[in-house]
């Protein structure tokens, strides 16, 4: 079936940062402390591997599985959202020590208190799209 | 079970090293793209909004979230990919953190063994979420997050790995403020509270 092979991906997402232990909450405090370059690295090669893929999809313009042209919508680069909300983003992840692709991840290993995780982070979207017009971007 | 399955599983079954991991999140990226879709999980949090009627109270969430099922299959994907990950892959849950890491938990009374620190902390448990620690962590910690992930348009994913890939600038200042917040919490905060 088509929509299987995201189901797919998103298992080898799951198993490569649970075996690479980015899911782990002392990884997060380890990196923001400078005390290792584990998640550096995984960051940056990631990062570089990726550029370069960006680089030929554009280079050789490659098609999608759908015979669409790859694009890359230039995001706005008008910066105050993104300090902002980055930062914000930042302080959540450095107390839960966890994204979001990993708080799906732990909780399928088994922590089904990450529900309650997951409802807090809707309730945080849900929040900000709702004041939306109101805050700086 | 066949010899060589038995050889595949040891092999998984090793801590993944850096870079093992981070070209293995750029495919991830890659197969994403090929597939016409933009590799980023807290768009997930929109869509779970929109689909449970957020629509009706903000602007934000009229958007045609069915058309994001995709997203959604691949975040199932990664629930069982843990699942897969904890159970069958990994047979010592251990954090191979650094010594240095070891001796500064310390000062949070966190007392580790080298080689000993848990992959996965005691408070996230139901138990702890009814203690200051856990309720902080997990509650606003998950707030923290889903605000500030739609705030900066994405997260750790569609930022740090899609956006930079891409060389955008506005992924760029999201990651600087990705770091000023965390070092923030990490120096000033989270001493106070742990």
């Amino acid at each position: 079936m088509k929509m299987s092979r995201f189901i797919i991906i998103g298992i080898l997402l799951g198993i490569t940062l649970y075996k690479s232990e980015a899911v782990s909450w002392f990884r997060i405090y380890e990196m923001f402390h400078f005390q290792s370059f584990h998640m550096y690295g995984i960051i940056c090669s990631a990062i570089a591997v990726g550029v370069v893929m960006v680089q030929l999809i554009k280079r050789f313009h490659m098609k999608s599985v759908e015979g669409v042209e790859i694009k890359f919508n230039p995001k706005d680069s008008h910066w105050p959202r993104y300090i902002i909300g980055g930062t914000i983003f930042g302080l959540g992840w450095a107390l839960a020590g966890i994204c979001p692709g990993p708080m799906f991840i732990l909780l399928g290993s088994g922590y089904t208190v990450l529900v309650v995780f997951l409802l807090a982070a809707m309730t945080g979207t849900f929040v900000y799209g709702y004041f939306r017009d109101k805050l700086p971007h | 079970m066949p010899e060589f399955l038995l050889q595949l599983k040891d092999f998984i079954s090793q801590p993944w090293l850096w870079y093992v991991a981070g070209p293995m999140i750029a495919f991830i990226m890659f197969l994403l793209l090929w597939m016409g879709r933009e590799f980023g999980i807290s768009a997930n949090f929109r869509v779970m909004c929109a689909a449970d009627g957020a629509d009706n109270l903000a602007d934000f969430f009229k958007f045609d979230w069915s058309s994001q099922g995709w997203n959604l299959l691949v975040a199932l994907g990664s629930v069982f990919g843990g699942y897969l990950a904890a159970t069958y892959f990994t047979p010592n849950q251990v954090a191979h953190v650094s010594e240095a890491t070891v001796e500064s938990l310390k000062n949070l009374n966190m007392n580790f063994d080298t080689g000993q620190v848990p992959l996965v902390p005691d408070f996230y448990s139901w138990e702890a979420l009814f203690t200051l620690k856990g309720l902080l962590v997990i509650v606003v910690g998950g707030f923290l997050v889903g605000f500030g992930a739609r705030y900066a348009g994405g997260c750790t994913s569609g930022h740090a790995i899609s956006g930079m890939s891409a060389l955008q600038l506005g992924s760029l200042y999201a990651l600087i403020g990705f770091f000023t917040g965390g070092l923030i919490m990490t120096y000033f905060i989270i001493p106070l509270i742990f």
